[in-house]
């Protein structure tokens, strides 16, 4: 019975991490009448020697650094904001977790119509500081595109987050709640005693998914800027579809590939020692 | 605790002191509240500008974005842009595509990854713990990172082709529907759910059934696959919806306009497009459905995506 799951894990898990390591040392190309060649470790001396590359590592960890803690932390606030006996919790849950089943090309999509010069945003702007503000070109101006792209991500992805969280919240036993206020504890004091060390598992799963995820950046990047302006969007991930697709270089993207992996597996390791040590 | 647990939504967090309402406590709601509200604009207002944007033409869009119009429907307003993509793309082939991937994808993902769980649950055999861990070590490789070489590798996959009323082999998996279903089939997160929840279900019944002369198999089918509604619905919703929303993979795998799901035709469409009204329109004909079974199957959204917090 179990013989087809592991027919599909072999040929569509197994044999494509064998193949990245594999191919990351020759010079494979997707389509090649030629069989691939051994060629050491020229991949990984190009990859190092190559800006672009350390440009996307560079922009992958920007975007990582400032939206893990954005989204973790404003899901956290939402689920404690609909986790508060206030009527209309499920209204309120329900809006916020809308944009989760929006399909990220949608969002892409609209943001940057939304972002246009003369888009919504820089109008509302307008508006709001009456006519005090410029109208900025978000996603042409290298200095804002990868902001724009962060507060997309968070708006996207947040209602995801703040489910994980809630479900978290809701394994700590109300008793606790009660002894605390018995004591006389404040809210915050209630929160920072209570609720912050029950969510300590939760806390981990969610550093690791979130990082994960966004050190997976790419459709985003695909829909609204190519990478642009002058590279201050691309990413890894981005950098190995472009190689590895459009330019045909599989090894080179397999070489792509393994370092995008070796920061995903570095981030969990160091998550889940950290959050170890201080429980 | 089993993954399937129910996040309720009457909360645990607060509790109030019995008689009525102090002033602290009012005003905490009152803010909890306002901040509530604020926060439904912020999520909401894109979604509903896009709804808003897809009834109007251009020109009425542009014209209404400095104001509170821009999220009404006044004005020109008309199914145009609508019928406009319709006229432009083949956007039912390209819808049907996605309803076939997805639908194919989650069946199969349910029948494959249920038996791999009640094999791995329920049967006695050498190795199962192994089997077992390596599945679930391959949680923590994503995606994006055997997506380039399992593109090299399906393109040298031999794949069975009809010609007529011939078969044929030819080489490569490219732009062909299989090469967007069948990598997905096998899912190590769907068989931990369904192991977690199989290893729930009390094994007497197994006991019961085959005193009465049941195969494994009839077991399987018979006993514990219909018990199992819950973690059936999670793995479907858990499959679908990438599924659905799937991106990069048929950004390279699929060429022909004939075998284009919704997402990589909305790439196209937006390209060879310059009115944002019918690029919302077609947003929005994809983002409807999907809201729709949401709010018809909210409970079970909102337990799958929870139950995927399990796992760390």
């Amino acid at each position: 019975m179990i013989s087809p799951a592991l027919a599909l894990f072999l040929l569509f898990l197994i044999v494509p991490i064998v193949l990245a390591f594999a191919l990351a040392f020759t010079n494979a190309r997707l389509i090649s009448p030629r069989p691939p060649e051994f060629i050491g470790l020229d991949n990984f001396a190009l990859l190092l020697t190559d800006p672009v590359f350390w440009a996307s590592v560079r922009n992958t960890f920007y975007f990582a650094v400032v939206v893990v803690p954005v989204q973790a932390g404003l899901a956290l606030v939402l689920a404690v904001l609909v986790n508060a006996k206030v009527r209309g919790t499920q209204f309120f849950r329900t809006i916020y977790f809308l944009p989760v089943v929006t399909s990220m090309v949608v969002v892409s999509l609209l943001w940057r119509f939304m972002y246009q010069p003369d888009g919504l945003i820089n109008r509302f702007l307008e508006a709001v500081t009456f006519g005090g503000f410029t109208g900025i070109d978000w996603l042409n101006d290298p200095t804002w595109a990868m902001p724009a792209i962060m507060l997309m991500s968070v708006w996207q992805g947040v209602g995801f987050t703040m489910i994980i969280w809630l479900s978290g919240l809701q394994t700590i036993p109300a008793e606790l709640y009660e002894a605390s206020e018995l004591d006389g504890a404040g809210t915050w004091h209630q929160f920072r005693y209570v609720t912050w060390p029950g969510l300590l598992q939760t806390r981990t799963f969610i550093l690791v998914t979130i990082t994960i995820a966004a050190f997976s950046l790419f459709t985003q990047i695909n829909v609204m800027t190519q990478g642009g302006p002058l590279d201050s969007t691309t990413t890894v991930v981005y950098q190995a579809v472009r190689s590895g697709y459009q330019q045909l270089q599989t090894g080179y993207a397999s070489a792509i590939s393994l370092a995008f992996f070796a920061m995903v597996l570095a981030v969990s390791l160091i998550q889940r020692y950290l959050s170890r040590e201080r429980g | 605790m089993t993954t399937m647990s129910t996040l309720s939504t009457t909360p645990a967090a607060t509790t109030r002191a019995p008689g009525g309402k102090t002033n602290g406590t009012r005003r905490r709601s009152v803010l909890v509240t306002v901040l509530r509200s604020v926060l439904v604009v912020f999520f909401a207002f894109p979604i509903l500008f896009m709804l808003v944007s897809s009834l109007k033409p251009d020109l009425q869009i542009f014209a209404d974005l400095g104001s509170w119009r821009a999220f009404l429907p006044v004005g020109d307003v008309s199914l145009d842009n609508y019928i406009g993509v319709f006229d432009r793309v083949p956007f039912g082939q390209f819808i049907l595509n996605s309803i076939v991937i997805s639908g194919v994808t989650v069946a199969l993902g349910i029948l494959v990854n249920s038996m791999a769980a009640f094999a791995l649950a329920r049967l006695r055999w050498r190795g199962r713990g192994v089997v077992l861990s390596l599945i679930l070590a391959t949680l923590i490789v994503p995606f994006e990172t055997l997506a380039l070489p399992l593109l090299w590798w399906v393109n040298k996959l031999p794949s069975l082709e009809a010609d007529g009323f011939s078969l044929a082999f030819k080489q490569g998996w490219l732009d062909t529907y299989q090469v967007q279903i069948i990598p997905f089939v096998a899912n190590a997160f769907s068989v931990y759910l369904f192991y977690q929840y199989f290893d729930s279900i009390p094994r007497e019944l197994d006991e019961a059934a085959r005193m009465d002369g049941a195969g494994w198999f009839a077991i399987y089918r018979k006993v514990v696959m219909p018990l199992s509604g819950p973690a059936i619905a999670t793995v479907a919703i858990l499959t679908f919806l990438p599924a659905w929303n799937s991106y990069l993979w048929p950004l390279m795998v699929v060429q022909s306009e004939e075998l284009r799901p919704v997402m990589i035709g909305l790439q196209y469409f937006f390209q060879m497009n310059i009115s944002w009204g019918q690029v919302m329109a077609y947003s929005s004909l994809i983002t409807i459905p999907v809201v729709a079974l949401f709010l018809a199957f909210q409970r079970s959204f909102i337990n799958s995506i929870a139950s995927s917090g399990v796992k760390g």
